[in-house]
């Protein structure tokens, strides 16, 4: 009797099995499109994530199934998100992708946040042929990249250009004759400050700027009061800290009080940060920074209005924000040009197609987008691209900065 | 006994060899799994090789497993990979024999104090280093390598460390280091060099986890300081040669395997809350298993009363 009823409710289970298992296999059937993302929501990394990545990716999600999904041919499917945390750490994230892919078996993937990162999971997400639109990483060697990894997408560009930017804008406004010739550079000791750095020097000293200042300081200073104060005995006309966030805010804060004031004042990574206006209010007037966006373009401005009311009021940063934004857009672009879930067919279109974008139009060549924004200025409460001048909305620098006010 | 012995030898070379089968599975998700364990279970047992013994609890594996790591991001792309290997394992061997000399005369928590501080010093000279000697920051490893090298080659290290573990514990070496971890100031009367003795075995537990750090490399691309030298490795291997029971060879696999399914199924399935489900999971392991999962096996094959703790580590 016990034998009978173990077997009827083995065949039961079987059974009930077999029927779940049927009914995934029909419901696979495109009536959704799986996107899987791996970001870091414990770690070093949480920072970043939470301000540039994760809440564009959930306005997109949210956007996109609030207009019905993704357009398949004919008909709309809504994305299904799988995701997980990768804990800031390279080999999580290489292994959460491999879940991704092999266990959800998601159609598409969102990449992660930061270079490192980013760097980390190229080699997998090239081997599965799945897109790889990295918003959120620069790297010089992102042209080698791309062409080792066909599959990849460098929206940001390298830092060598970044600094060549600088540099270009600094000659402009020397030629002007609105500053001088005497700079002053700090860097952070680690990826991007050494990155930007090394590529400024030998462009400072070629358009014949006299580096009077040259100094690195490691990563989780907490002091750089000394740092200032021997700036301001030199008296330069430009400073320049290639810097990560919390000592940008550190060095505006330590400038203030010091009252070094350059005729061009510019800061590294957390300039374009909301917080670098919450914290520092009309002191931000004229500020230079990395990043910026064309903050007079109705498509910027609609955007702005869109993240506020999505991430309960939380305002993007005014650099890789947009750019992450416009990377979704592109995806799904690309998709719905292609009408049905074809990987190869997707990266052959993100290669060769043109995209209506938050940020413009944007082409790809070679993989990478050909107008960056490299130098902002807070203006009158927002951070205006202005260099280079050539970017459609590009603003002109208002030079000298004014004077730091008592806040 | 020695039938004992060949039968364990013959189960031994078998899982082996069941195990190199593993990537022609075709699923690169149950490969990174099988890595990922295999990478535990050779830290946790070179950990164990020390540290149960000598009873000094190290908290360097990441100094190590990142000296290894940072060996591939300089050599890799320039010299062939078995000498790359080569010299990562003596440059492991080197830093340890040196922090070995230095500082194994110190005991109880200082020791653990200057292992930890030990992974920041070097991470901290890498930095220097590169930032005004090289001026790169972050470096590349593109080298010709596929997941599933990596896996052989971490189960050929696995094999050599058990190996080795085993040859330690029947030597005259392995004998020392059980009298240092019963009384050191004992083990000095009895005429045993402890410093000898302990210098040699932390040298060969650090180099197989230089090796580990050196063989993982190629699976990240890019390396920089932070990611070779994060010091959560430090803390999880530790937890799990806890878990198993360090006093054993085999007992770290008994915590590696586990904890690292654990880990693996709490990301995937509660990666919102990972952290916090993890904490009570530790303080689980440290108050219902002082003695690990080895430990238990123990208690339940012997009679109440019973001496365990004398018998050899099999």
């Amino acid at each position: 009797m016990t034998t009978f009823l173990t077997r009827r409710a083995a065949l039961f289970a079987a059974a009930t099995c077999a029927a779940t298992l049927g009914l995934t296999a029909i419901a696979e059937a495109q009536t959704s499109i799986k996107i899987g993302y791996a970001i870091s929501r414990t770690g070093p990394n949480t920072g970043g994530a939470a301000v540039t990545t994760i809440p564009n990716y959930e306005l997109w999600v949210k956007e996109v199934n609030a207009a019905g999904g993704i357009k398949l041919g004919d008909k709309r499917v809504p994305i299904e998100v799988v995701q997980y945390d990768d804990r800031s750490n390279a080999e999580e994230a290489v292994r959460a992708l491999e879940r991704l892919i092999n266990q959800d078996k998601v159609d598409f993937i969102l990449p992660p946040w930061g270079t490192g990162l980013n760097l980390a999971v190229g080699p997998t997400l090239n081997r599965e042929g799945y897109p790889h639109i990295a918003a959120t990483a620069v790297t010089d060697r992102a042209p080698e990249l791309a062409k080792r990894w066909p599959n990849s997408f460098w929206m940001l560009g390298t830092s060598g250009d970044a600094a060549r930017t600088l540099v270009e804008l600094l000659s402009k406004l020397r030629d002007e004759k609105k500053i001088g010739d005497t700079v002053a550079m700090v860097s952070i000791a680690d990826g991007f400050g050494i990155d930007l750095s090394t590529a400024a020097r030998p462009a400072l000293t070629n358009a014949k700027f006299k580096l009077a200042y040259d100094k690195s300081y490691p990563i989780g200073t907490q002091d750089l009061a000394p740092i200032i104060n021997e700036v301001k005995a030199l008296n330069p006309d430009v400073f320049i800290a290639f810097s990560y966030p919390p000592d940008t805010l550190a060095l505006t804060e330590q400038s203030r009080i010091a009252g070094l004031n350059p005729k061009v004042f510019y800061t590294g990574v957390g300039t374009a940060f909301p917080l670098y206006r919450q914290k520092f209010g009309k002191n931000t007037e004229g500020v230079m920074g990395i990043g910026g966006w064309s903050g007079d373009s109705p498509a910027i401005k609609d955007y702005l209005a869109r993240h506020k009311a999505s991430a309960n009021g939380a305002e993007p940063d005014r650099w890789a924000s947009a750019v992450t934004y416009a990377s979704l857009q592109m995806l799904q672009q690309a998709i719905e040009r292609v009408g049905k879930i074809d990987r190869a067919a997707v990266i052959k279109d993100l290669q060769t197609g043109t995209f209506e974008t938050v940020i413009g139009k944007v082409k790809l060549e070679n993989n990478m987008p050909t107008r960056y924004w490299w130098v902002g200025q807070w203006q009158d409460g927002e951070f205006y691209g202005i260099a280079p001048a050539k970017n459609e909305g590009a603003r002109a620098a208002i030079v000298p900065k004014p004077a730091w006010m008592a806040p | 006994m020695s039938a004992k012995t060949a039968g364990l030898g013959v189960g031994a070379l078998a899982a082996l060899v069941l195990l190199a089968f593993v990537p022609r599975l075709g699923n690169a998700y149950y490969l990174a799994l099988a890595i990922s364990l295999l990478q535990y279970t050779v830290l946790a047992t070179a950990w164990g090789m020390f540290s149960g013994p000598t009873r000094y609890v190290s908290l360097a594996t990441t100094a190590f497993f990142g000296v290894g790591a940072y060996t591939v991001a300089v050599l890799g792309e320039i010299l062939p990979w078995p000498l790359v290997l080569l010299i990562a394992a003596a440059l492991g061997a080197i830093v340890a024999a040196i922090v070995g000399l230095s500082t194994l005369r110190l005991s109880g928590v200082y020791f653990v104090i200057f292992t930890f501080g030990l992974t920041e010093l070097i991470r901290q000279l890498v930095v220097w280093f590169e930032v005004n000697k090289s001026r790169v920051l972050g470096r590349y490893v593109f080298v010709d390598i596929t997941q599933a090298d990596i896996y052989w080659q971490l189960l050929g290290l696995t094999a050599a460390v058990f190996l080795l573990g085993w040859l330690i514990a029947r030597s005259r070496l392995g004998f020392a280091l059980r009298v240092i971890g019963e009384d050191e100031t004992v083990a000095t009367h009895c005429g045993i060099n402890t410093t000898f003795a302990k210098v040699a075995l932390f040298t060969i537990s650090a180099t197989v986890m230089t090796l580990v750090g050196a063989i993982m490399a190629p699976r990240w691309t890019y390396i920089e300081p932070s990611i070779a030298f994060n010091s959560m490795i430090s803390f999880q291997v530790l937890i799990m040669a806890l878990l198993g029971g360090a006093h054993r060879l085999w007992g770290p696999v008994l915590g590696a395997v586990p904890l690292t399914l654990l880990f693996e199924l709490l990301s995937a399935r509660f990666p919102n809350t990972f952290t916090i489900i993890l904490g009570c999971i530790f303080l689980l392991i440290v108050y219902m298993l002082p003695r690990g999962v080895a430990g238990l096996f123990e208690k339940l094959s012997t009679t109440p009363g019973g001496k365990t703790t004398e018998r050899v580590a099999a």
